[in-house]
């Protein structure tokens, strides 16, 4: 068929909402732009399982270690829908992973901060997986048949993730001076990362967005930072605390709540390679993967093995 | 046709911006092949295609599938098999492999005019 045709038939799917599924023609950047962000978002569920990993031992009880260990599988298993989604668009799982490793993939880099306390758990669950959340809602709908059925099964785990999280704050908020303390720094502290994972403003892009013409995306960074920052003014006041920006206040004209100017330079900063944690993140990754090679391997040799018997038999 | 693609979401992060590392990583020997995973979600209702998976066998395929899909009791039976296995139609030619149904409407029940009485047949 001829590529018109087939171009004229991927426009027409597209805008009567109709999937686009993996043996399906597609133009090269779609493609590209799919394969992209749906290795990107496999990464960050991988590496988002080191800053939680972190705590599993030192959770404060068994029950606690328990839900915090069932969240990190999750993530695992989420990275792993992600993987294998990506894979239809005819990249191999090694090449993904190795160019995470080498640096030219990249995650979100949220990862890249640290968790120093406690807290961070409750805090990371509520703000960051409730940004999650919004951006994945949205992709449910993204044009993309593979990845809109790893979302539809992210989505169903991850609000248990966002709940766990707001009742480990909310426990700490009812608690002593000290946790209450220790609530507050760690909302002062992932409040504007969380606010940067939606991505730059949309002033910065330029008019033709094709993500969003491909129904990729649906909504704009702005739409829907916008949409976390009105959801998270009313929850916090449940917890008694305060997001740490004092130019947080209602429009009634936009009938949304303004607030403070985000600080882009940390954000391409830490994109770029110098957040506090980005070094040990991949180092951690590396690790992991280079020290997994002989288990791959006698895993695949036992296998041939076993195969050879049965022949023979 | 040319594309331009500037803006930046959450997971969506350009190369260019990445930063990149000297780190090299080693080409792996021992690849495991992918498996495509069926779930029968509840007793009576069928397998369905979930998703796939990396095993070095079926044992281990099955394994991992549990682990993967059905964390939350998603299923109570669970079918692997390697994706090389799987023959599948092309949709560029859905056309002709489909057309000897379209002009068949008689197969369907309501090619059949019936008299008002019976016509809940």
């Amino acid at each position: 068929m001829a590529a018109a045709a087939q171009e004229k038939i991927f426009t027409t799917k597209i805008e009567t909402e109709e999937k686009i599924e993996p043996k399906d023609w597609m133009p090269d950047a779609y493609r590209k732009t799919n394969l992209r962000q749906i290795s990107q978002h496999a990464h960050s569920e991988i590496v988002g399982m080191l800053p939680e990993g972190n705590w599993i031992t030192r959770a404060p009880s068994l029950k606690r270690k328990a839900i915090l260990l069932a969240k990190v599988q999750d993530e695992a298993g989420h990275g792993l829908y992600l993987y294998s989604a990506a894979e239809t668009l005819g990249m191999s799982r090694d090449e993904m992973i190795n160019s995470l490793h080498e640096g030219k993939a990249k995650y979100s880099s949220i990862f890249n901060y640290p968790t120093l306390t406690w807290a961070d758990m409750g805090a990371i669950g509520w703000l960051v997986d409730g940004a999650a959340i919004l951006n994945q809602v949205m992709l449910c709908r993204t044009s993309y048949g593979p990845y809109a059925r790893a979302m539809v099964r992210i989505c169903k785990e991850e609000s248990f993730h966002q709940r766990q999280g707001f009742e480990i704050l909310w426990v700490l908020s009812n608690g002593n001076a000290e946790q209450k303390a220790m609530c507050q720094d760690a909302i002062n502290r992932w409040w504007w990362p969380s606010l940067m994972m939606f991505g730059p403003t949309d002033s910065e892009s330029t008019n033709s967005d094709q993500s969003m013409k491909w129904k990729i995306k649906r909504k704009s960074n702005d739409e829907l930072r916008q949409q976390f920052v009105d959801m998270c003014v009313e929850q916090v006041k449940v917890l008694g605390m305060q997001l740490p920006d004092e130019k947080i206040k209602w429009n009634e004209k936009r009938k949304h709540y303004d607030f403070g100017e985000i600080d882009w330079n940390e954000f391409w900063n830490v994109v770029k390679g110098n957040g506090p944690c980005n070094k040990e993140r991949l180092a951690a990754r590396r690790k992991a993967h280079e020290e997994g090679q002989w288990v791959r391997e006698a895993a695949m040799a036992f296998a041939a093995k076993r195969n050879t018997k049965k022949t023979a038999a | 046709m040319k594309f331009s693609i500037r803006k930046f979401y959450y997971g969506d992060i350009p190369d260019e911006k990445s930063g990149g590392t000297d780190y090299r990583a080693k080409e792996d020997a021992a690849t495991w092949p992918l498996w495509e995973v069926f779930i029968r979600s509840k007793q009576g209702l069928d397998h369905k295609h979930v998703g796939s998976l990396h095993a070095a066998d079926a044992k281990m395929a099955i394994e991992n599938a549990r682990d993967v899909y059905t964390r939350r009791m998603e299923g109570v039976s669970i079918w692997v098999v390697e994706s090389k296995y799987i023959t599948a139609t092309n949709p560029e030619e859905a056309g002709e492999l489909y057309e000897p149904a379209v002009d068949k409407i008689y197969r369907h029940p309501m090619f059949y005019k019936l008299p008002d009485e019976v016509n809940h047949m």
